[in-house]
């Protein structure tokens, strides 16, 4: 058993967990907060993803002791002052989930992707980095268009800022 | 329509929670005292059990028990069902094995649950589980259903002989024997239906509840029709009466089939519940999904298909050998019968179809319903065969199938189904213009110029939804009625709640059923709760699966929209002392037509309730229930169309393009039939090209048991598609719709194997058409 403290969606936790517990049943099991998914064993699926220090991590293949000390932002932690992200208002404007269960980290590595790629997204390259997130309702359709519009709502807004 | 009405593309009401994180699977749930269960499973295809014990484990950290099937069979706990008698052609009933929720006698697969281990932490129930010694005597195993049935195999239940569950046979064996006999051409292909896995992204998982001060149990599980999961362990599992049991399906991550049917975990839980005075939760990991929730597909057929001079089809013979697993899951037997071989006048004009059955127990998970259920295994039957036939009589596929089309209806084929409505010249039309099929000569010129091989191909398909009429379906051997209910309960303040016995997860009826009420009475959709999935709150409802919630669901919910209606301007007549004839509902308001007379909605509404002024002898309150039982199936069909370039060096495919043309009947949000579309083609299109469960035949080990060996789809595998539609309005229900759920998984197989297959110019193909395979056949036709 192990006191962990880190910053979770802005507000500093702390919890005692087990070594071998996993990040992703540290933000489920101890804080309670469970739109954090696990979809598989084997950290392929992707439903578990977060952000840690602002990069997506997978956090079934994170220990908890791992990110102490860290910044955790989770699916709970991305809307803001009751708006949706534009990513999460993406993802319903066109349809972009059904189940829900993958959509958790599908948001977070999008966010992620529109991050790192600015508004240069293209088809080929969301498809590609949606390599470790599996979804089993949309055939990735509209969640590619999701993520299009999101970049191009992202990165017209950074434009407009700039 | 109006924005939110009927026919509309309207975002939907649920999304917020599930974008934000607040969406409460069964896994989510928490409840004071609750420990974790995790199953003891036998790492043997087909053993005996000569001993278990506990002792150790229990002696472990945190553990509060481990129970066994000994115990769950003293106190009295069932047998699994399977809920649809067929009778093998000799007129003998199927051979049902036994199917015990732990196994106390033998194990007869892997991941065959044996015990269940109850503690303080999932790690502890893990490490304990670990210390149970199961003293196991090998036998040996058959995986491969036409081996099981072969002399001197091993034999999985005393009840079934030969390991045959029924051999079972509809349409007429003399007068299709006769069509072949006297064909000009007759084409022969072997089939192989592979065996998948659904992997819905939320695994199972259950959340026992016993509460011994009122003797009553609390199942919150992952299903797609939670009064059927009451009803069966309440009527044969002995877990509980029904007054007794409550089941909550809150929100749920998907189902394809795999969570209609009731697992021994549900059972065992709610059992370990009151053995332990604990709640017990459950919940599967991904590698006790791939060996525990019940597959689908795994047929093996040959097929005789027979043609007259003008290219007619004058005969069907199908032989198919279906592959059920270790025991026989609830609806099993439906699936290669009913669901399937009905079916197989696809679109065309057949006059003589006979299609022979056997059913056979291996060593392997049980195999049940996947998303289409006997209908993608029809499909891909025929339309493999239509596009081989095609080539052998050197027409084009497209013409070869309009060749045979229906064209008026209803029509009645030899294997049941009595068509209502359809125009498959029109999909198929559609279709090619969208994929510009003229154009693929020249396309494929300019591939093989970079060295690619092209090729097209095409599938037309049909299915049967809105399963089912009862007296049908119970005459057919089903244990229940297919009928759906609906309950609309108009507030006081005048917001509706709508109870359904439909289950969505992952359809979005939180918001298409609430169009159907914005439509009706002009309110917004904001204002519409839809309730589902909770025993405790809808009274009863047979769920979710085969299309059904549209066809069905939906009309349940209009019939009892009609009864509101027909109060509320009995209502609003009384107050504006008009004609209950004149009162017309728009926007929110009952009005006096043609006069500026109008009640509002929600005064209307909280007239019915204060109950101050109603018509003479009328019930306070407003709220209605229906039960509406179908007519008919309804017939959603179309045409799909994939263009792939194979590269020769590597065996690699890539789809170029994937062209869906659909008939759903009438369509109530078009964003969501896209999406249902989209969806059921990745699946397809992942059985075609990626997916199958393996076992090893020599031991029954399952060799794909999680994503790094079962190749799922992913974003990068598929193309973005091209969907369409061209509908004719269903006749046998209220709103004319058809279904769309599993269309896009029975339609895409045969269109992409048809298309590789015209690209490499070889047509022995089985699915999944791996690089590696298609690299081999590739090469065999050079």
């Amino acid at each position: 058993m192990a006191k962990i403290t880190m910053t979770v969606n802005g507000r500093q936790v702390s919890g005692q967990c087990d070594d071998r517990t996993l990040l992703v049943h540290f933000i489920r099991e101890n804080l309670g907060l469970t739109g954090t998914h696990v979809g598989c064993d084997t950290s392929q699926c992707g439903a578990c993803v977060v952000h840690m220090d602002g990069m997506s991590v997978k956090s079934c293949s994170t220990l908890a002791a791992q990110a102490a000390g860290s910044e955790i932002t989770t699916i709970e932690g991305l809307a803001a002052n009751g708006e949706l992200h534009p990513v999460q208002a993406a993802f319903k404007a066109n349809h972009g989930l059904q189940c829900g269960f993958c959509t958790p980290g599908m948001v977070m590595t999008a966010v992620d992707m529109i991050r790192r790629h600015g508004g240069q997204l293209d088809e080929a390259t969301v498809r590609a980095e949606l390599e470790g997130n599996i979804c089993r309702c949309t055939g990735y359709h509209n969640i590619v268009k999701a993520i299009l519009a999101a970049a191009v709502e992202m990165g017209g807004a950074r434009v407009a800022a700039e | 329509m109006g924005v939110e009405g009927i026919g509309a593309r309207v975002a939907r009401k649920e999304d917020k929670r599930f974008l934000t994180g607040k969406g409460r699977y069964t896994d989510d749930m928490s409840v004071p005292g609750m420990k974790y269960a995790i199953f003891v499973r036998s790492p043997y295809a087909h053993a005996k059990i000569r001993s278990i014990d506990a002792a150790a484990a229990r002696a472990m950290p945190g553990v509060i028990d481990v129970l066994d099937g000994k115990q769950l069979l003293a106190d009295g706990i069932g047998n699994l069902i399977c809920g649809w008698m067929i009778h093998s052609k000799d007129g003998s009933p199927m051979k049902m094995g036994a199917w015990r929720p732990l196994a106390h006698e033998t194990v007869r697969y892997v991941g065959d649950a044996v015990a269940i281990v109850v503690a303080d932490s999932i790690a502890e129930a893990k490490d304990a589980a670990e210390a149970v010694v199961v003293d196991y005597q090998e036998l040996p195993v058959v995986t491969d259903a036409t081996k099981a049935l072969e002399p001197g195999q091993p034999q999985l239940h005393p009840e079934a002989p030969n390991n045959l569950i029924f051999d079972w046979q509809i349409g007429d064996p003399a007068a299709t024997d006769k069509a072949i006999a006297s064909a000009a051409h007759v084409t022969e292909i072997t089939i192989h239906n592979n065996r998948l896995s659904p992997n819905p992204m939320e695994p199972r998982a259950t959340l026992g509840i016993y509460d011994g001060g009122d003797d009553h149990y609390t199942c919150y599980t992952t299903s797609q029709n939670p009064h059927v999961a009451r009803l069966v362990m309440s009527a044969f599992y002995n877990v509980a009466p029904e007054n007794k049991l409550r089941v909550i399906a809150p929100d749920v991550g998907g189902g394809f089939g795999s969570k209609i049917y009731i697992y021994p975990e549900e059972i065992v839980c709610l059992w370990a519940s009151k053995r332990t005075g604990v709640p017990v939760k459950w919940t599967s990991d991904r590698t006790e999904a791939f060996l525990t929730d019940a597959h689908g597909r795994d047929h093996l057929s040959t097929v005789k298909m027979a043609f007259d001079a003008d290219n007619r089809i004058i005969g069907l013979k199908v032989d198919t050998t279906a592959n059920l697993g270790a025991y026989m899951s609830l609806f099993s037997s439906a699936v290669p019968t009913y669901l399937y071989a009905t079916l197989l006048s696809g679109q065309y004009d057949i006059p003589a179809i006979h299609a022979n059955v056997r059913t056979v127990y291996t060593n392997t998970a049980p195999v049940d319903a996947y998303r289409g259920a006997g209908r993608p295994e029809a499909t891909y039957l025929l339309e493999r065969t239509m596009e081989t036939a095609a080539r052998e009589l050197g027409v084009s596929p497209a013409e070869l199938r309009r060749v045979n089309f229906i064209r008026s209806f209803p029509h009645q084929t030899p294997v049941i189904m009595n068509y209502d409505a359809g125009d498959y010249e029109a999909s198929l039309d559609a279709a090619m213009q969208a994929s510009d099929w003229n154009g693929f000569a020249a396309r494929k010129a300019e591939a093989a110029k970079r060295g690619m091989k092209r090729g097209i191909g095409m599938s037309c398909y049909i299915e049967a939804c809105g399963i089912a009429p009862s007296a049908a379906v119970g005459s057919l051997g089903a244990g229940v009625g297919l009928w759906e209910s609906a309950e609309v309960r108009v507030n006081a303040v005048g917001t509706i709640e709508v109870l359904t016995g439909s289950h969505s997860h992952g359809q979005g009826h939180e918001t298409t059923f609430a169009q159907l009420v914005a439509d009706r009475f002009g309110v917004p959709i904001d204002s519409v709760n839809i309730v589902h999935g909770d025993t405790d709150k809808v009274q009863m409802g047979m769920g979710t699966y085969g299309s059904r919630s549209g066809a069905v669901g939906m009309s349940a919910v209009v019939k009892a929209l009609d009864k509101v209606e027909a109060k509320a301007k009995k209502i609003a007549a009384h107050l504006m002392e008009a004609d209950e004839s004149d009162i017309v509902i728009e926007n929110g308001e009952l009005k006096v037509a043609g006069t500026d007379k109008t009640v509002p909605w929600f005064q209307m509404a909280l007239a019915a309730y204060t109950a101050h002024n109603l018509p003479p002898g009328m019930e306070p309150g407003l709220k209605e229930g229906a039960f509406y039982d179908p007519a008919n199936f309804t017939f959603p069909a179309g045409c799909y169309i994939c263009e792939v370039e194979v590269d020769p060096e590597t065996g690699v495919t890539k789809i170029i393009q994937f062209v869906a043309a659909d008939d759903f009947g009438n369509i109530i949000n078009p964003m969501i039939v896209e999406g249902q579309v989209h969806g059921g083609l990745a699946q397809g299109i992942g059985q075609a090209l990626l997916e199958g469960v393996h076992y090893d035949p020599a031991n029954g080990q399952l060799l794909t048991a999680s994503y790094m060996d079962y190749a799922m789809p992913r974003a990068d595998d598929l193309p973005s598609f091209t969907v369409s539609t061209s509908n004719t309005p269903c006749p046998n229900n209220p709103l004319g719709i058809k279904g769309c759920g599993e269309a896009g998984a029975i339609g895409s197989p045969p269109a992409l194997i048809n298309a590789i297959t015209d690209a490499i110019g070889n047509n022995r193909l089985t699915m999944p058409a791996t690089p590696q395979k298609v690299w081999a056949a590739a090469h065999a036709a050079n």
